[in-house]
């Protein structure tokens, strides 16, 4: 590692060297975060759920938005895959359906920055594993 | 660089390591791998997550997902199911023990619920050995501070203000430590990083230097600032080997980096950090014996005053602090002196580090806030006593502490209420003793230690606490009287007050706190001859119930020394004098007609 020559150099360094961490710090506080889950069953997968997790990773770091994206199983909504659920802290959690990128950067854009709705919200019908 | 969207971190701590730990990271690593998944999902290797219990413990970032009793086998299943499925492998989860309900977030288990982690904020979430982690995570940003920003005096204050008080086991006022330490001049001075660790049951301090070194180093240096001393030296136990070979590894990365060494961060102030190995006796913890050690002499206490801050090593100033006190200095001088003083009690703040051991379910290190009751301490975060049995007591503070019962059980935890209790704080190990131990027993195995650790250069330790235990063992094989009740209080007294060093001067609590507490089982003992426990084997009495016995004279024959007699389909007799206690008889009768008084 280069020499840490001064107090600015050193926080030059951390900046550089948070997101090394951040996803943990954020884990860790994921209950004040956005959180999107993305299902990931083979339905799921087939159409582009896997693109649409990458995509929410890399924009709401782009767009400075703090938030958790993980994956999990079949949502059961074969119907409309690629399916996400939306918690935005406080609020109950919303699922969306036949998300592609279009549709998430207007989630994105519309429900997490402004708390407006967007249209594909799907019912509740699923068992819920996490976070118990 | 790679950018992970999953953390999968794994306990490396010596509990955990010891339990396969480290096959479960190579093969995790082989299975990401081999599934192309590389890019996206980082191994950690970090220090321990405290929930020993449980362990070997994987923890999978950023959903939070806390695996429990994984096993190098199960790594290609989390790969396969959670990391690529997005499923949790749920036999792996926690059970609630009462709700018994699986629980995959560690924030909803009643175990961390209640903990509150300053000292161990990273140990469990960075890699130790990697200083980029543990400057992501603001490290070396509060002695950036010191340095750059600040006076020696301003960081003192800051110290001072907060309140904190050292966690070694005394409890002294850090911030004025380093006020004396500062004030005493002299061509060189010497801070001391005190990781002796000697409390058998304690392993709060080798956690931290496994899991966060640098935390360590930080504080120290920022010490060597504030009382202008250029040489650090941490004493450390050579039985700690994982934790020695993190700090050299912390300490070869710092002086790369130029945080160790001439002119840190371009301030001119040079600090440098070396290691001194200590052979792991009780009393070369005790900071004047710790030194001597140090020097090359024989690790034995010498009067005090002169204080380490005047006449230390090699005769110098000289600061010595605990491992967890040093640990909490560079928060504190980052979130400032109210900050922790809204955390804990007004004359304990922060928080403090236990270590739960004995009958208790969830066995492990917690770090909770000072004020916290024994209550919620052993009862929701210890998940209470194994196997259902009664509580009975806990001895804090080790060999230096006493026991706390039922009646303390609301008792806040701080310096000064322990202390009003009849215990100690001392490095925090906490031993949970149920009904089925006998407090005579307890008092007489702590003694044991004490007699074995004593550096015998002061006659009331050395040959008091050898009386002490001699009266205990008395005791306990059943030759005790009144009289020898009487002896121990007095003697532990006298040795109290007249000992030299700390040890000898604590050596006796476990003796009082349990004449105390548990006054009637030692009469019991001396009275009855009734050990309750039934732990005392001399006071135990194998005895024939006449009612159930039907003669089959089984026990007769299986007894090696004869001591049963009866004619056959008659009632039998078991002769006490000859009896040795074997158990032979009870395990061959078909009956249950013998039992244990
Ligand atoms: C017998 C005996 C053993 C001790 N063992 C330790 C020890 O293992 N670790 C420790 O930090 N302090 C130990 N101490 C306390 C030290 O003497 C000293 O007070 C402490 O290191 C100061 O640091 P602190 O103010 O940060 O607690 C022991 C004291 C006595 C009397
Ligand atoms: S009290 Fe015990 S350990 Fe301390 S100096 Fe005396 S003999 Fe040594
Ligand atoms: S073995 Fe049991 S039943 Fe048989 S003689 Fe002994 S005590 Fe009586």
């Amino acid at each position: 590692m280069a020499k840490v020559k001064s107090l600015a150099d050193l926080r030059k360094m951390k900046e550089d060297l948070q997101s090394k961490v951040h996803l943990r710090e954020k884990g860790d506080n994921y209950e004040n975060l956005v959180q999107v889950k993305v299902g990931m069953g083979t339905s799921g997968i087939a159409s582009g759920a896997k693109e649409v997790f990458n995509f929410f990773v890399d924009e709401l770091e782009k767009r400075s938005i703090e938030g958790v994206v993980t994956q999990t199983g079949d949502m059961g909504y074969n119907f409309a895959e690629p399916t996400i659920e939306v918690t935005i802290p406080g609020k109950e959690p919303i699922v969306f359906g036949n998300v592609d990128m279009k549709k998430a950067d207007q989630i994105i854009e519309s429900y997490i920055k402004n708390g407006e709705l967007v249209e594909g919200i799907l019912p509740e019908n699923y068992d819920k594993i996490d976070n118990k | 660089m790679a950018k992970y969207s999953m953390h999968i971190l794994v306990c490396g701590g010596t509990g955990c390591r010891a339990a396969q730990g480290l096959a479960i990271t190579e093969s995790l690593k082989k299975e990401i791998d081999e599934n192309n998944l590389n890019d996206t999902v980082q191994v950690i290797e970090t220090g321990c997550f405290g929930f020993c219990e449980k362990g070997p413990i994987v923890k999978i970032m950023p959903d939070n997902t806390f695996y429990v009793q994984v096993k190098p086998e199960d790594t290609k299943e989390i790969i396969a199911e959670h990391v690529i499925k997005g499923r949790k492998v749920e036999r792996l989860l926690f059970v609630d023990p009462d709700k018994k309900e699986k629980v995959s977030d560690s924030k909803h288990m009643g175990f961390y619920r209640k903990q509150l982690r300053i000292a161990l904020r990273n140990c469990g979430f960075i890699d130790p050995e990697n200083i980029e982690e543990y400057i992501g995570r603001e490290g070396y940003e509060a002695l950036g501070r010191c340095l750059t920003e600040m006076k020696p005096q301003d960081v003192i204050k800051i110290i001072k203000d907060s309140g904190l008080r050292g966690r070694g086991g005394g409890g002294f006022p850090t911030g004025l430590k380093w006020e004396i330490a500062s004030k005493n001049h002299a061509d060189q001075k010497y801070v001391v990083c005190n990781a002796d660790e000697g409390d058998p049951g304690a392993f709060m301090d080798r956690s931290i230097l496994e899991g966060d070194p640098h935390s360590i180093l930080e504080a120290m240096t920022i010490c060597g600032y504030a009382t202008a001393a250029t040489k650090g030296l941490v004493y450390i136990r050579a039985e700690y080997p994982l934790a020695i070979k993190r700090l050299q590894v912390a300490i070869k990365q710092a002086r790369e980096s130029g945080l160790l060494g001439k002119d840190i961060l371009g301030s001119g102030f040079d600090f440098d950090v070396e290691l001194r190995f200590g052979a792991g006796a009780f009393v070369c913890g005790e900071e004047t014996a710790l030194i001597h050690s140090m020097e090359g002499e024989r690790g034995e206490p010498t009067v005090k005053p002169p204080f380490p801050a005047e006449s230390g090593y090699w005769g110098k100033p000289t600061n010595v602090n605990n491992v967890e006190t040093f640990a909490n200095i560079p928060v504190i001088l980052i979130k400032g002196a109210t900050w922790f003083r809204s955390i804990g009690t007004e004359k304990s703040p922060g928080t403090k580090v236990f270590a739960l051991a004995g009958k208790i379910n969830n066995v492990g290190l917690i770090e909770v806030p000072m004020g916290i009751t024994l209550r919620e301490v052993i009862f929701e975060i210890g998940g209470g006593i194994k196997d259902g049995k009664k509580f009975k007591a806990v001895q804090t503070g080790g060999p230096s502490g006493g026991c706390l019962t039922t009646k303390h059980l609301d008792t806040p935890i701080e310096f000064d209420t322990l202390i009003a209790a009849g215990s100690m704080m001392g490095s925090g190990g906490m031993i949970v003793v149920d009904e089925d131990d006998c407090m005579v027993s307890v008092a007489k195995f702590y003694l044991e230690f004490t007699v074995e650790e004593s550096c015998g250069k002061c006659a009331p330790c050395r040959i008091g606490n050898k009386r002490l235990h001699e009266v205990l063992t008395k005791i306990c094989n059943g030759n005790g009287t009144r009289e020898d009740l009487e002896l121990l209080d007095n003697m532990s007294r006298v040795i109290k007050d007249t000992a030299l060093c700390g040890l000898g001067q604590t050596s006796p609590n476990p003796v009082l706190s349990t004449l105390d507490n548990f006054y009637d089982e030692y009469l019991e003992h001396v009275d009855d001859k009734k050990c309750r426990a039934g732990v005392c084997k001399s006071l135990m009495q194998y005895v024939i119930q006449p009612d159930n016995c039907v003669g089959c004279t089984a026990c007769a024959r299986v007894c090696p020394v004869g001591a049963i007699t009866g004619e056959r389909k008659g009632i039998h007799f078991i002769d006490q004098s000859l009896c040795i206690k074997c158990g032979a008889c009870i395990e061959k009768c078909k009956f249950n007609a013998i039992f244990i008084q």
